[in-house]
């Protein structure tokens, strides 16, 4: 089966490149990249007018929470799919943050199971650090590693004993096992749910300081110099953590950082009149930390740009802005909402897509999330300048927690295609 | 009289005409409330519900005696002991007594705006009576009232407010009617009970008490709450009132007229000197007390007047 996508925009963040071409696909490979229309000497099944709008890979999102197992009222396998192909994700990264925690092989391979069932998208699973995620004892990595686990984290809980720590970097580097961190200072930050300032003192809300975030990213660096193991941390979301990571980085230590979509477009002004929508981890930051971590991620020194999908059932959501529930779903509005960092005139498409695919792909050594002869042909094919208004009542996920309900967005998905399969259309 | 809104969830949002109409309908509950016969009909026929999901003796009691003297029929429920321990959400519990058809809902809740997501869900009007360290606008009111009476005016004062800030809604519902009102605040107490930001309320800030009381016309103390003392967030009671507990010496700092305030309950000998507290010719604490009653009798008076013209319009 070979199909041509032709006359499409092609947006390659590998190369740097955003112009017009064609891309052939091979069953479930990319097999051909042409430069305008090409003329070809053998039969082709399908060709696919894409009108010139932008055919860029898939987008590769770390961290993705699924209910399964235990709150499959909030989100399954089969939703989170559904709604990862209508917002160009064409591979899920699953955090282990689940009920039972995923730190075993055996749990592992029946979630394994149930997403390649289930799933309209690739899943890739994640494990736990430590068993149960308590931050005293190893969960089995090499097992785990072997069952197809992609990384390791224990998501939001930190590990605050600096041996158990180093013990898990120094036996995860033996394994070349990579490992995601959370650096947020646990005992600041507990039960606060705003960032420190003039802003929260007004709404009376337990905050805590962005030096939560440095404080604990410092610990977590001295520990990886020591070790030399392979990191990411999941969310670094203000300015003086990024002096640090800048540091870190030019030390040759092998780091690598991420940030949520809704860190990037959104600021703490948004929690005034106390929505639990705009209630995430760590809290939303002020303009000033928005501004630096765009630059960031426009700049390389943010690798990841990613959903943080957690999914949150009305009731978790409905109640006092300390007693609400963190987090919020962005399967479908990952796409969109990165869009207005182009609109916004902070990026080119390419640069958004490393961020996107290309980087999280390299990152965990997949053949995805670049416009690469041989490669998985996972791609999206989408309408950049399209406008819609938000209504959270047609999202696909079985949460509706978005903060963008009723926002004017710009960027619309037209196709979805996962191993050469059309997921969405 | 005219108020403008339909809950008063707080003084942020608030007019200085609003506040000014509820300062003058207190004044004429005040003289009501000293006669014998204290009926007003105001609330005839209507049904006040207080729902404290924290322990109150002294907002409830004023609350209660308020909606009574306006002839409401008073429903207290102390929620913190019953529902909410059954697992029942506050928008459940707000529900299940919107469908008894209360006119007025006086709300405490522990967590700051929680009053804000309940008056989105019931028909009735709804008043705040505190919410964690947000906002307690009739607090501010009655202290409102009593520096108006003693002072003349509200503007163009000196207000020091002294103490536990960062957790004191006490201290935010003050600050923004002071400020509406055109007096110059200052705040004093302990680097660790000052929280972010605060500067950009336009207030000024003092860690030493006697440099901050120099020349002001109103003190404001608030209450350290226990859990705080004792190596939290100060070192000790006894270093706390050495420091920025309210003394005769600190005191002579102030105006000779100064009036000395408290929100109550108290701790004495530790932000306030007994003696201090108990001066009639400094302390106007009793008289917060009085005119407590009379701002709520207000409040809810403007709050009632706004309901049934919302009912007429409707109907």
């Amino acid at each position: 089966m070979k199909t041509l996508f032709s006359n499409a925009r092609v947006i390659n963040p590998e190369s740097l490149t955003d112009s017009i071409g064609s891309l052939l696909i091979e069953n479930d490979k990319i097999a051909g990249i042409y430069n305008g229309v090409p003329s070809l000497d053998f039969n082709i099944d399908k060709v696919i007018d894409c009108e010139k709008k932008c055919l860029a890979p898939g987008i590769v999102d770390i961290g993705v929470k699924i209910g399964e197992p235990g709150e499959r009222h909030k989100e399954s396998f089969k939703s989170a799919g559904i709604a990862a192909a209508n917002g160009g994700i064409t591979t899920m990264i699953i955090r282990p943050d689940t009920n039972p925690t995923i730190d075993s092989p055996e749990i592992l391979e029946f979630i394994y199971r149930r997403a390649v069932s289930d799933s309209l998208v690739k899943v890739l699973p994640m494990a736990a650090l430590t068993k149960d995620r308590n931050g005293s004892e190893m969960a089995e990595i090499g097992f785990l590693k072997d069952a197809g686990a992609v990384a390791f984290t224990d998501c939001d809980q930190v590990i605050t004993n600096n041996k158990v720590l180093l013990r898990c970097l120094t036996y995860a580097k033996g394994l070349n096992a990579l490992i995601i961190t959370h650096p947020q200072e646990p005992i600041l930050s507990k039960d606060a749910c705003a960032t420190s300032g003039a802003l929260a003192t007004k709404l009376g809300l337990p905050t805590v300081s962005t030096f939560a975030e440095l404080i604990q990213l410092q610990r977590d660096l001295s520990l990886i110099e020591m070790t030399n193991a392979r990191v990411h941390f999941d969310q670094i979301t203000c300015s003086e953590s990024l002096v640090a990571l800048k540091q870190a980085k030019e030390k040759g230590l092998s780091i690598s950082a991420g940030i949520s979509i809704h860190h990037l477009t959104l600021n703490e002004q948004d929690i005034e009149g106390y929505p639990t929508f705009f209630k995430v981890k760590p809290p939303l930051r002020n303009e000033t930390d928005r501004i630096a971590s765009i630059d960031a991620v426009a700049s390389g020194l943010i690798d990841i740009i990613s959903s943080m999908h957690t999914p949150q059932d009305e009731e978790s959501k409905r109640l006092p802005f300390e007693a609400a529930a963190s987090g919020a779903v962005g399967l479908e509005t990952l796409l969109p909402a990165s869009l207005q960092l182009v609109h916004g005139g902070y990026m080119d498409l390419p640069t958004l897509w490393r961020a996107l695919s290309y980087n999280p792909a390299e990152l965990l050594g997949l053949e995805t999330g670049q416009i690469k002869v041989g490669y998985q042909a996972d791609l999206v094919l989408f309408d950049p300048d399209k406008p819609f208004i938000l209504d959270r009542s047609k999202l696909h996920s079985k949460s509706k927690n978005t903060p963008y309900d009723g926002r004017t967005m710009q960027g619309r998905v037209i196709k979805t295609i996962v191993a050469g399969k059309e997921v969405y259309n | 009289m005219v108020f403008s809104s339909k809950h008063l969830l707080g003084i942020e949002h608030l007019s200085p005409t609003d506040i000014t109409a509820i300062l003058d309908l207190a004044e004429t509950y005040v003289d009501l409330n000293r006669k014998e016969q204290k009926q007003g009909g105001t609330l005839s026929g209507m049904t006040q519900i207080n729902m404290f999901f924290e322990n109150s003796t002294r907002t409830l009691a004023s609350f209660e005696l308020a909606g009574k003297r306006l002839g409401a029929d008073v429903l207290n429920l102390a929620v913190g002991a019953s529902s909410i321990k059954k697992g029942e959400t506050l928008i459940d519990t707000a529900m299940t007594l919107n469908a008894m058809n209360p006119d007025l809902l006086i709300v405490r809740h522990p967590q700051s705006g929680a009053i804000n997501l309940l008056a989105d869900k019931v028909k009735c009007a709804v008043l705040n009576a505190g919410d964690g360290r947000h906002e307690h606008p009739t607090q501010a009111l009655l202290d409102a009232l009593t520096i108006r009476r003693a002072k003349g005016r509200l503007h163009r004062l000196n207000v020091a407010i002294c103490g536990d800030i960062a957790h004191s809604r006490v201290a935010r519902s003050n600050i923004f009617l002071l400020n509406k009102m055109e007096s110059r605040i200052r705040i004093i107490g302990p680097q660790t009970l000052i929280p972010t930001g605060i500067e950009k309320f336009g207030v000024e800030v003092y860690e030493d008490m006697n440099a901050g009381l120099k020349d002001v016309d109103v003190i404001m103390m608030l209450r350290l709450q226990n859990e705080r003392m004792d190596g939290a967030f100060i070192p000790s009671r006894r270093e706390y009132y050495y420091r920025w507990g309210l003394t005769t010496n600190k005191l002579a700092n102030a105006k000779d007229d100064a009036i000395v305030m408290h929100p109550g309950p108290m701790n004495r000998g530790v932000e306030i000197d007994g003696e201090i507290a108990d001066d009639i010719n400094r302390s106007v604490i009793q008289e917060q007390v009085e005119m407590g009653v009379a701002v709520r009798m207000a409040s809810m008076d403007l709050l009632a007047k706004n309901l049934r013209s919302e009912r007429v319009k409707l109907s």
